[in-house]
């Protein structure tokens, strides 16, 4: 029995090659499951995490994402060719990401990949596009993702990064002298949000009273209340995202902090407002990158939210949905600049865009692919101010897109 | 003149195994390395399959423990991580070569089961699994605070291994066919160290502790050490299907520590059977096809596999493979 | 740091140590008397939750929902008992454990077939919003109520196990099962009200639970660690162990958030490694 082990291991090499061959007759049979024979149409891989906490915004983004298609599918598609989107789950998992977006490149042989939530998923996916030189264009929110580290020329950021949010909610609502409390997640993305948050109260001249650290996924921040009280501040700040921002914020005004200070957060999101409704959230001020109520003020809005209404039987585009509406737009648009799929083409359309499709001009910066946007401040509406049952914010605040609130070049790496 | 005990067949766990039987033992090593060859022309994507050999690694690796010697662990994904992550930062921030950087992975994976296997074989039963649990939850936040090195909660990356150079040949591993056919080198190598392991005495010795502890005690085996043993080359195995993982997806996420990963291994090496060499392959195959499959069909597709593993806990104790030895194969 | 401080934080310690000797009472039970380890106990403490959210959605009112949820769900343990657990019996002891794993699945994701992805609002009972002045500080009344329940609860199950025939039963039926057959007991029947009483006991603490985090189909995954933890440590089986270690576990996490709170989920990993080691059967429980 070893003597045929040995033999095997020693013309390992020779049998792959019979097999391959043997293999590729066998693959004829399997037609249905091999990859497609290079066709017409334009195809972009969308892994998005259609399991999980964030299934919501997930489904949001994919309708937007495909209302993008459609729109240019009715012009004609790029240079004639229609575009098709791959929707894949990436389960929110870094591992399941890699693996669907290889599935995409290998077998589906997307021209490009656009999407995912959550800063791990993006940068799973970002080395498999980054190796084998796809363009990616990332829709969460990360400051990671920027950094020369973790950049490549094919990796473009459309989402807004937690510098840019809560600094735009710190210069809304901070004045100089003003007491700060901060609550915290203690990982990668808490601490980016808190870096930004600091960095603009050293500008204005307002002072940090106190900084508590939570565990990542707590449920429970009853512990955390008393300290944050004694700090005695004006405001409190909390930095995290998702269930933890809901847990957190009902927390805090179950243990009447807000009669105390006001709460704000670098990005207040629409699904965990409904998850905990009017009365936990009114008066919560948080950044966004986009709302449905800039309507009455943003022409390309109304056009966005009414082709959506149109679309999805008078229901309005979330925060996180419109991501997937403005990164598939500036994507195709850039392929039509480009005339098609040419992926240096499409990497210099990009870089020199000028888009507004839903919320005001935007663009990406140079150096790390940034996408320079303006940045909401929304405040959570009382309930009895609430129009409707989509009345959640009222925008009281927009910040013209700008590259000076975004980290320097030199700062994250690149050279100058 | 028969005896009466003689007069009905004995069953099948003392009756001499039949030729077919017989020649798949023999030959499982390469009878296994055969099935693997044609994997990838069989599955919908060649990703697919290297996840397939990358579990199928773990899921047989686990089963030495859980199968043979009958522990059952719940934080064995702790060393398939320490494989994953500790390649992963040997390549990326230390610039060391795949090859070495691959025994790092296995050397390093194998002293952290030690360490855990020696803190857990202390306990007995059900405060096995629940140490065991414990241990690797600690692993895991251990590992999401110590982002500097592994990158936290954003998982590890900028460890991409484009170009491998095997025996003179420049191999371009960013092809889904070759970085198959090598990975699945390590595969066939993995089954093979198992395969004698089970062969050896120390294989017989892991079987009678399974049957009866006590009873094996008195026959002379010193218990614990053949435990501590069978959990340190348990756990070595899994840390190269860890590895295997690091090159495959040039990716560590940090949920591959959290103890939902060593419940998903525990549920493959199930599906697939634990009584058998080849059934916890098996068992990875069917359930990351499955969970491949359903999640196209619709987003809830964890209920589907849910009640797939609890239909089989009642039914089908032996998994599919086992069932399928033990009534097709005589 | 002062005192004031130091004794507030020691307050909301006790009180979140209530919610985790709840959760670890139930799954104490099911381990004592049965000796299945309850992989599902954190999905039906979820389940609760949603259950006591859609009475008090139906009813207008969260008292029913605190009444009628535990109840409804502890009647579907014991089918849960009934029909998945019991064919296991006389098998591998890990058999409950992993059949238990894979109901948790389909627990979480029937629950989001059902009532979606997102977490749902589970309003504070009008009766009980707002702070007490507890003279260290203020402190949330629903907490305060909570902890009062849990007393209750606690109180009633020592009476139950103490003076009643049936806890009688229940205790003799876990130290010798075999025994009490022979007695003429039907255990099955007891098998079965005692599986049904952990899993309410899990259901309560997650309707209690509701107005104090999100519910979402998700938050029972970290409480099944935290009730493992509590479980541990006390000694699995061991009542008086879940009730002191449930305790203890509220205020060392209380503890360390005051000086390092980010390290506030690894102690209790840490701890509950630290117990297994010295004394793996826990605080107040029988070695296996």
């Amino acid at each position: 029995m070893t003597d045929g082990i040995r033999n095997i291991t020693r013309t390992n090499i020779s049998r792959r090659r019979a097999l391959a061959g043997l293999g590729a007759g066998a693959s004829l049979v399997a037609m249905p499951w091999i990859a497609r024979a290079a066709d017409d149409t334009i195809r972009i891989g969308f892994p998005t995490p259609l399991t999980g906490p964030f299934a919501a915004e997930a489904k949001d983004q994919v309708k937007s994402a495909e209302l993008a298609v459609k729109q240019f599918n009715d012009k004609g598609g790029i240079n004639g060719r229609k575009i098709e989107l791959l929707v894949r789950d990436d389960k929110l998992n870094g591992g399941e990401a890699a693996t669907r977006t290889l599935e995409l490149i290998e077998k589906d042989k997307v021209h490009a990949v656009v999407g995912s939530l959550s800063s791990a998923v993006q940068l799973a996916v970002n080395e498999v596009t980054r190796a084998r030189g796809i363009i990616y264009v990332s829709i969460s929110q990360s400051d990671t993702i920027n950094e020369v580290k973790d950049f490549s020329k094919y990796t473009f950021h459309e989402a807004l990064n937690p510098h840019m949010t809560a600094g735009a909610v710190a210069r809304y609502s901070f004045k100089k002298g003003s007491k700060v409390a901060h609550l915290v997640a203690d990982y990668a993305y808490g601490h980016e949000m808190l870096r930004g948050f600091k960095r603009a109260q050293a500008e204005i001249g307002a002072e940090t009273v106190g900084e508590i650290l939570h565990p990542f996924g707590a449920a429970d921040y009853s512990t955390f209340m008393p300290r944050l009280r004694s700090m005695r501040p004006d405001f409190l700040c909390i930095s995290n995202f998702g269930r933890d921002q809901a847990n957190s914020i009902k927390q805090a005004v179950d243990f009447g902090l807000k009669q105390q200070a006001k709460i704000v957060v670098p990005v207040i999101l629409h699904n965990q407002r409904l998850a905990v409704g009017p009365e936990v959230f009114e008066g919560v001020v948080g950044g966004a990158n986009y709302y449905w109520g800039l309507e009455s003020q943003l022409p390309s809005a109304k056009a966005f939210n009414d082709a959506y209404r149109a679309a999805n039987g008078g229901a309005i585009p979330t925060d996180y949905g419109a991501y997937g509406y403005t990164g598939l737009s500036s994507l195709l648009m850039a392929m039509q600049v480009a005339g098609g799929t040419d992926t240096d083409k499409v990497i210099a359309a990009l870089e020199v865009l000028k888009y507004d499709v839903a919320k005001g001009p935007q663009s990406y910066r140079k150096c790390d692919h940034q996408s320079v946007q303006s940045v909401l401040v929304l405040e959570s509406q009382k309930k009895a101010d609430m129009k409707g049952d989509a009345d959640l914010f009222k925008v009281v605040a927009n910040e013209a897109a700008s590259e000076k609130v975004l980290r320097g070049c030199t700062e994250l790496g690149f050279p100058a | 003149m028969t005896s009466p005990a003689l007069a009905e067949p004995l069953p099948s766990s003392v009756r001499k195994p039949g030729r077919v039987k017989s020649l798949m033992t023999t030959y499982r090593v390469p009878l296994s390395i055969i099935a693997l060859c044609l994997l990838p022309w069989l599955l919908p994507s060649k990703a697919l399959a290297v996840n397939v050999l990358v579990y199928g690694v773990v899921a047989v690796g686990y089963n030495l423990l859980f199968g043979y010697t009958g522990l059952l662990s719940f934080g064995h994904a702790a060393f398939v991580g320490a494989g994953a992550y500790i390649t992963g930062i040997a390549i990326g921030q230390f610039g060391v070569p795949w090859y070495a950087a691959v025994l790092l992975g296995v050397i390093g994976g194998g002293l952290l089961a030690f360490a855990i296997g020696a803190l857990s074989t202390r306990t007995r039963g059900i405060y096995f699994s629940m140490v065991t649990l414990a241990l690797a939850q600690l692993v895991y936040y251990v590992a999401l605070q110590a982002s500097s090195w592994t990158g936290g909660e954003n998982g590890l990356r900028g460890f991409t291994v484009n170009k491998i150079n095997l025996l003179g040949y420049d191999i371009n591993f960013l092809d889904p066919v070759n970085k198959y056919y090598v990975l699945m080198a390590f595969a066939a190598l993995a089954l093979w160290v198992v395969s004698r392991i089970l062969n050896s005495p120390f294989g017989a010795a892991i079987e009678a502790i399974r049957e009866n502890e006590r009873r094996a005690r008195t026959c002379g085996y010193n218990v614990e050490r053949t435990k501590l043993l069978s959990f340190t080359l348990s756990g070595t195995i899994c840390a190269l299907g860890g590895t295997m993982s690091a090159l495959h997806l040039a990716f560590v996420p940090l949920d591959s520590l959290h103890y939902h990963a060593s419940g998903m291994i525990v549920m493959m090496t199930l599906l697939g059977g634990a009584s058998s060499f080849f059934g916890p392959f098996v068992g990875a195959l069917v359930f990351l096809v499955m969970e491949d499959v359903f999640s196209l069909w619709t987003s809830h597709w964890q209920i589907i596999v849910g009640s797939i593993f609890v239909l089989f806990v009642l039914f089908l104790p032996k998994g599919i493979w086992g069932t399928f030895l033990a009534r097709f194969v005589r | 740091m002062d005192t004031e401080l130091i004794l507030m934080q020691l307050f909301s310690g006790v009180a979140l140590g209530a919610i985790l000797v709840l959760t670890a009472l139930g799954l104490s039970i099911i381990f004592g008397m049965l000796g299945v380890v309850n992989f599902a106990h954190g999905a039906l403490f979820m389940v609760g939750a949603y259950a006591g959210l859609w009475v008090a959605s139906l009813t207008g009112s969260f008292w029913w929902g605190l009444l009628v949820a535990p109840v409804m769900i502890g009647l579907f343990g014991m089918l849960i008992e009934y029909f998945l657990i019991r064919p296991l019996y006389g098998r591998s002891i890990d058999d409950p454990l992993l059949l238990t794993f894979g109901l948790s699945y389909v627990l979480v994701e029937g629950v989001r077939i059902v009532f979606g992805t997102d977490g749902i609002p589970f309003p504070t009972p009008p009766a009980l919003t707002g702070v007490l002045d507890l003279g260290v500080g203020f402190f949330p009344i629903y907490r305060i109520f909570v902890v009062g329940v849990v007393f209750v609860v606690v109180l009633l199950l020592w009476l139950g196990l103490e003076k009643t025939r049936f806890g009688l039963i229940v205790r003799a039926g876990a130290r010798d099962p075999t025994m009490m057959r022979v007695l003429g007991v039907d255990i099955s029947k007891v098998w079965l009200l005692v599986f049904g009483l952990g899993v309410g006991l899990a259901s309560l603490g997650g309707v209690l639970s509701g107005p104090m985090r999100s519910v979402n189909p998700e938050m029972g995954s970290l409480v099944l660690a935290e009730a493992f933890v509590v479980t541990v440590i006390g000694g699995l089986g061991s009542l008086l162990g879940s009730i002191i270690a449930g305790l203890a576990v509220g205020i060392v996490i209380s503890m360390t958030a005051l000086f390092a709170p980010e390290m506030a989920t690894i102690v209790m990993f840490a701890l509950m490694a630290l117990v297994l080691l010295v004394r793996p059967q826990g605080l107040f429980g029988k070695l296996a």
